[in-house]
């Protein structure tokens, strides 16, 4: 059954460290994603905003509460489980993290080859496809150490769309950009998601984003504080 | 290369992207890799060439069974046998023919050098025990004082031994005695001495009055044909009544002379600690670069972590960066190793050359102690944490 919500976080408690310096994170966050929403997760560093992130990532066990991700409970799941649905995810990251080593365009490929049996042509297509949408088609040979800051971050964009995830989520993408670039990435983000009807869960605290956003939530001390809706 | 590796693994051959996108680090990388494959190729070299070196004066005769003493680990070792059991081996129905065969080293004082020659003492009437290479020239031998010699002896010149023939003999002192050589055969130089002599065993008692024909170091005897050589030696232990003596096949001797040089004399357990060594450093230099490798790509691998690639993705990779290390590593160690050992031959006139074999252990022994260094070496993956990316 294809739930509305992508996304349920019900009762969200996060603790990191053992013993004297056990330390909770997270305060019984609760959160949905609403499949096609675009949602701005704002805070100042060390509000949790990266926990919240990692949990929903699958890349960070579910200690307490419970996270419906895809309709598949989170809490208990198997790292097998786990690394399986992350390949339905997208990911953007504060630096770009493409692989040195490989072009545009095998970058690209690597987020699709995740999926097994895709074809190395269809894969090739489908990747210089990806830096065509987002305006690199003229860069596809390059190696990262070759493009601009704002370059990368749209291979880095084109890679998380590339497999068409189903959610995306975004660590302050824009944080490493200048005022252009970094309005071109998330104008981007916003049109492939609305074109896609993809997901997408943003970190940031730049300013700039807000006005693009359908929802933002404000957390402060592991506790969500304020939930605007717009649009 | 990399269409070959992206067909092998089914994906984009990240491991060859990743050595060859720094090109310095790649070459230092190979370089090491072929280190180690030389050091092993010169080492096994060494190793084979005692091998070879001791099985070679087993070619210069033919026998079916050997007696030899109790203690002798190889032709030039231990005790004598007394004649009189070369007469009771005779009353055996298969045992055709017996020789005894004595030996020992002739210093052969050359002026500057002195060099060595591994005598043997043979009945020059008895082509039957003597290898078919020095067979024709055994009547020579008849002569007292007569010698045929190895050309391929250290310290003697090639035209000066090649100069050597029945109307133009070479004749020298040695153990104060004028030897004449008439003939020369093809022995080579090994561990224990610089070459190899044939004498009669009348020119071998003149040599060293202090032997007896009574007493030879070894005896050798050939059966007659359709005679199973096993049983013929279950019949010479009980026919023998020394328990001390081994009476063994001539191949079996030959086989257990080498097996004794390599696991019980200094040289040949040195030789295998060599081998050793050198698949260790190998393992050590391929771990170090993949290791490292790995390390400088934790970011990197961390990200293909959180996109869903699992842990045999990464293994993979690593294998593949160890299988181009290995077989490109390879070429130049295979070259190098080669042109090591055909030096050292030329030099040591040790029998040294790259086989076949060897080249292709040494090839799969460096493909798989390359792939157990990548095993090794993505343990440190364990640290690419993609919780921390963000």
């Amino acid at each position: 059954m294809e739930h509305e919500n992508i996304l349920e976080a019900k009762g969200l408690n996060h603790w990191f460290g053992t013993g004297d310096v056990k330390k909770q994170a997270l305060f019984d966050v609760n959160l949905t994603l609403k499949r096609g929403s675009f949602t701005v997760l704002m805070g100042p560093s060390g509000s949790g905003k990266t926990t919240v992130l990692t949990l929903i990532g699958c890349l960070r066990s579910v200690q307490d509460g419970s996270v419906c991700l895809l309709d598949r409970e989170l809490n208990g799941a198997s790292e097998a489980e786990l690394v399986a649905l992350r390949r339905r995810l997208g990911f953007i990251f504060q630096a770009h993290n493409l692989h040195e080593s490989l072009t545009a365009t095998q970058n690209v490929i690597m987020g699709l080859q995740v999926h097994r049996g895709v074809s190395d042509a269809d894969a090739q297509r489908a990747a210089t496809h990806a830096l065509g949408l987002v305006g690199l088609s003229d860069r596809v040979g390059y190696l990262p150490g070759n493009l601009s800051g704002g370059q990368k971050q749209r291979v880095a964009v084109a890679r998380a769309l590339v497999g068409n995830p189903a959610l995306l989520l975004a660590d302050e993408p824009t944080a490493a950009l200048d005022k252009e670039s970094a309005a071109e990435v998330v104008d981007l983000l916003k049109r492939m998601g609305a074109a896609r009807g993809m997901t997408t869960l943003l970190v940031t605290h730049d300013n700039r984003i807000l006005d693009r956003a359908d929802r933002i939530l404000t957390l402060e001390d592991g506790r969500i504080v304020t939930m605007e809706d717009r649009g | 290369m990399s269409r070959l590796l992206q067909a092998l693994f089914g994906r984009l051959p990240i491991g060859w992207l990743q050595l060859t996108h720094n090109r310095t680090r790649f070459a230092a990388a190979l370089a090491g890799v072929a280190f180690a494959n030389v050091l092993v190729f010169v080492q096994l070299g060494i190793m084979n060439s005692m091998g070879a070196a001791t099985l070679r004066p087993y070619d210069f005769f033919q026998a079916d069974i050997m007696i030899s003493a109790g203690d002798a680990n190889s032709l030039s070792d231990g005790g004598n046998v007394a004649r009189q059991w070369l007469l009771q081996a005779m009353a055996d129905p298969d045992v055709v023919d017996g020789m005894g065969l004595f030996m020992a080293n002739v210093p052969w004082d050359r002026g500057e050098k002195d060099i060595s020659l591994s005598t043997f003492g043979v009945d020059p009437v008895k082509p039957g025990f003597i290898g078919v290479q020095i067979a024709d020239d055994l009547p020579l031998l008849q002569v007292q004082d007569a010698a045929i010699l190895d050309r391929l002896a250290r310290g003697l010149a090639k035209d000066e031994a090649a100069a050597i023939r029945p109307q133009t003999p070479l004749a020298f002192e040695a153990q104060s005695r004028t030897l004449v050589a008439y003939a020369t055969f093809a022995g080579g130089g090994g561990f224990g001495g610089d070459g190899y002599m044939l004498v009669s065993d009348q020119t071998f008692l003149s040599l060293f009055p202090a032997r007896s024909s009574a007493a030879p170091d070894h005896i050798l005897l050939t059966l007659g044909r359709g005679a199973d050589v096993d049983t013929v030696v279950a019949r010479l232990r009980s026919l023998i009544s020394d328990p001390s003596l081994r009476i063994r096949s001539y191949a079996d001797a030959a086989q257990d002379d080498l097996k004794y040089q390599q696991t019980r004399r200094p040289t040949g357990i040195i030789f295998g600690f060599g081998v050793l060594i050198g698949v260790l450093v190998g393992l050590v230099i391929v771990y170090q670069v993949l290791s490292t490798d790995v390390a400088d790509h934790l970011r990197e691998y961390a990200t293909f972590k959180a996109m869903g690639y699992g842990p045999r993705f990464f293994l993979s990779v690593v294998f593949e960066e160890a299988l181009v290390l290995g077989v490109m590593g390879f070429i130049p160690g295979l070259i190098v190793g080669t042109a090591i050992l055909t030096l050292m031959g030329k030099i040591t006139t040790l029998p040294l050359a790259m086989s076949f074999s060897m080249a292709v252990s040494v090839f799969i022994g460096t493909v798989v102690f390359s792939a157990i260094s990548g095993a090794i070496a993505t343990r440190r993956l364990a640290a690419a944490d993609p919780a921390d990316l963000f």
